[in-house]
């Protein structure tokens, strides 16, 4: 479900940005309030073990076909919500740089997609409400596999929205989600599976380390910061959507807005005889003047010259390099 | 080779070109990752039709691959994870989008177009994290993240995350070439085996994190790792400018109603 950043426009990239700073700016806050430096090492050990859980595939039962776990989920169980988020943030860097799965300005809405829905929908609205009057297997195992489908659902949709949000795809919206959720919801599913078996070992085996069991005095509080942060993020989503858009219609293009209002025109015009020899050399030299063809207005030669323009371009630059590097060793041979 | 062997060893490749002495290497951090995520803006930025300032953008990948001694190879590889994702968005394109672009003299279907530009706007996007993250330690890059005032809590997480990948990973792979042992011939890892073998391995990981914190408390550690300032060159700085500015040329001038 790691997007690309071929997938998506800038704004959306940005917007997305905006969101998941506004998250990991409430985690941040509320894991300081903690103030237990023990976690730090924790949420590092921990994240490195959801990367490396990652690696490891899971068999799809009667499809021969096989998938890896997520862990946004888990991770909240095992950290609670806002240490959980963190960690996923981590995590999906590490993968976006180490292994390029994501991309740099697609993190923002990697970081939505699978650590906000996972951690936060996922361990506030799910896993804390089954579990606060103490934990069960059923109960495990109901929150375990609800909030794989449903945070992994809400993923592939804002996968979904985000793409075409972009205008990348020409896919009709319905079929597109037609295609994404399904196969998310059989993911989700055996991702849910997977998540409860593990923390039905850990509930067995050391049930403190579960997060949020049988803590029902802090429900209030917890649903009033979750409202606030919703709020928050709509309101600044609202801003930033409204902003950039607004920004980029009205201001094209800087450089020409400037030149206009200096010099009253976008183009300006020389006079001299430096200027008209210079013109002249030019005129002779240049293989495809105003972009197209000696002595031809079509719009073939437009188009034409401007693709071999940028290979030729391409390719100079790639001969330099070879040229540059060639004599940079040679250099440095001499001095060895 | 299974895939965690893979990994490991595309991970093992990348510490030796972190570690190389190139002067690519040597710059500031914070100038480097700038000047990435400034490519990865304006190439996303293209517009679908717009194929002439993507060919034009090629020119930063060219002169740091060449220049940076670095692999194409090798960079085109990490195209593998991202590409269905990519293949499943632009491969429609060609059936759906009926628009009719002039492309060097014919006519040619934009749906056509625009799932080529999408492909090489993935290539470019991967091959230029690549050029960061093959001449930039993690180390490099924490620091830039805490120059520009990222939280020192994500910062530590990240730093954390990366001194224990290879731990966890070489567990991973002990724990899956064992598995494989017991079942030959299975693809996978069988979900009910799920329970008892990664919670076993959870427990162990949390108890790692437990020794972990104590070993680094008993060192003096006040929730903060101390990042050994680095000073900056006149390289570093000229380095990200004419990078930036020719650039934001291309994108905006360059190929300008060309196409």
């Amino acid at each position: 479900m790691h997007m690309a950043d071929a997938l998506i426009a800038p704004a959306v990239a940005g917007t997305m940005y905006v969101l998941s700073t506004g998250a990991a700016g409430v985690s941040v806050k509320k894991v300081r309030e903690e103030s237990d430096e023990s976690k730090i090492p924790v949420m590092g050990v921990m994240g490195a073990f959801v990367f490396a859980t990652q690696m490891l595939n899971f068999t799809i039962p009667g499809t021969g076909s096989s998938g890896h776990l997520c862990g946004g989920m888990m991770l909240s169980a095992l950290l609670g919500p806002y240490a959980g988020f963190l960690t996923m943030i981590g995590v999906l860097l590490v993968q976006c740089l180490l292994f390029a799965d994501g991309g740099l300005m697609a993190l923002g809405c990697n970081v939505w997609n699978m650590a906000f829905y996972g951690c936060f929908i996922g361990a506030l609205l799910i896993w804390r409400p089954i579990m606060k009057k103490g934990a069960s297997r059923a109960k495990i195992i109901l929150a375990s596999i609800l909030g794989c489908v449903l945070t992994l659902q809400l993923g592939a949709f804002s996968v979904t929205l985000e793409t075409l949000i972009s205008g990348i795809t020409e896919l009709p919206f319905s079929t597109f989600v037609a295609t994404m959720q399904p196969i998310h919801l059989a993911i989700g599913f055996v991702e849910g599976l997977i998540t409860s078996a593990v923390l039905i070992f850990i509930y067995e085996a050391r049930p403190e380390l579960l997060w949020g069991v049988g803590e029902a005095s802090e429900k209030k509080e917890a649903k009033l910061s979750l409202k606030k942060t919703i709020i928050v993020l709509a309101v600044a989503a609202l801003i930033c959507g409204g902003f950039v858009s607004l920004y980029a219609s009205a201001f094209p293009d800087g450089l020409e807005w400037s030149m206009e209002q200096v010099a009253g025109t976008s183009e300006l015009e020389a006079e001299g005889t430096v200027y008209e020899t210079a013109e002249s050399i030019q005129e002779t030299t240049s293989l495809l003047p105003d972009y197209a063809f000696p002595d031809s207005e079509a719009a073939v030669g437009t188009s034409f010259s401007g693709i071999v323009g940028a290979i030729l371009v391409a390719t100079l630059s790639a001969v330099f390099c070879y040229v540059f590097r060639f004599f940079r060793k040679k250099t440095e041979t001499k001095t060895a | 080779m299974n895939s965690i062997e893979k990994r490991l060893v595309e991970l093992n490749k990348l510490q030796d070109l972190q570690q190389r002495s190139h002067w690519m290497n040597n710059l500031h951090p914070l100038g480097k990752l700038l000047i990435s995520v400034i490519y990865i803006f304006l190439v996303t930025s293209v517009g679908k039709y717009e194929i002439v300032p993507l060919i034009l953008l090629s020119v930063y990948i060219i002169f740091t691959y060449i220049i940076g001694e670095l692999s194409f190879r090798e960079g085109i590889y990490r195209m593998r994870l991202i590409l269905p994702l990519v293949l499943f968005v632009g491969i429609f394109n060609p059936f759906l989008d009926k628009t009719t672009v002039m492309i060097a003299g014919y006519s040619v279907s934009g749906g056509m177009v625009s799932m080529l530009t999408l492909m090489i706007k993935g290539l470019y996007t991967v091959l230029a994290v690549y050029v960061l993250i093959a001449t930039t330690s993690i180390d490099d890059i924490c620091y830039a993240l805490r120059t520009v005032k990222v939280p020192k809590i994500i910062v530590i997480v990240i730093m954390l995350i990366y001194r224990y990948i290879d731990v966890m990973s070489n567990e991973a792979d002990r724990i899956y070439t064992a598995y494989r042992l017991r079942a030959p011939g299975q693809k996978g890892i069988e979900y009910r085996s799920w329970g008892t073998l990664v919670g076993q391995w959870l427990l162990r990981s949390m108890d790692k994190a437990r020794v972990v914190y104590e070993s680094m408390h008993l060192r003096g550690f006040k929730g903060d790792f101390i990042l050994k300032k680095k000073g900056v060159k006149k390289i570093d700085v000229i380095y990200p400018i004419v990078w930036g500015l020719i650039l934001l040329f291309i994108r905006f001038y360059a190929g300008r109603g060309v196409l």
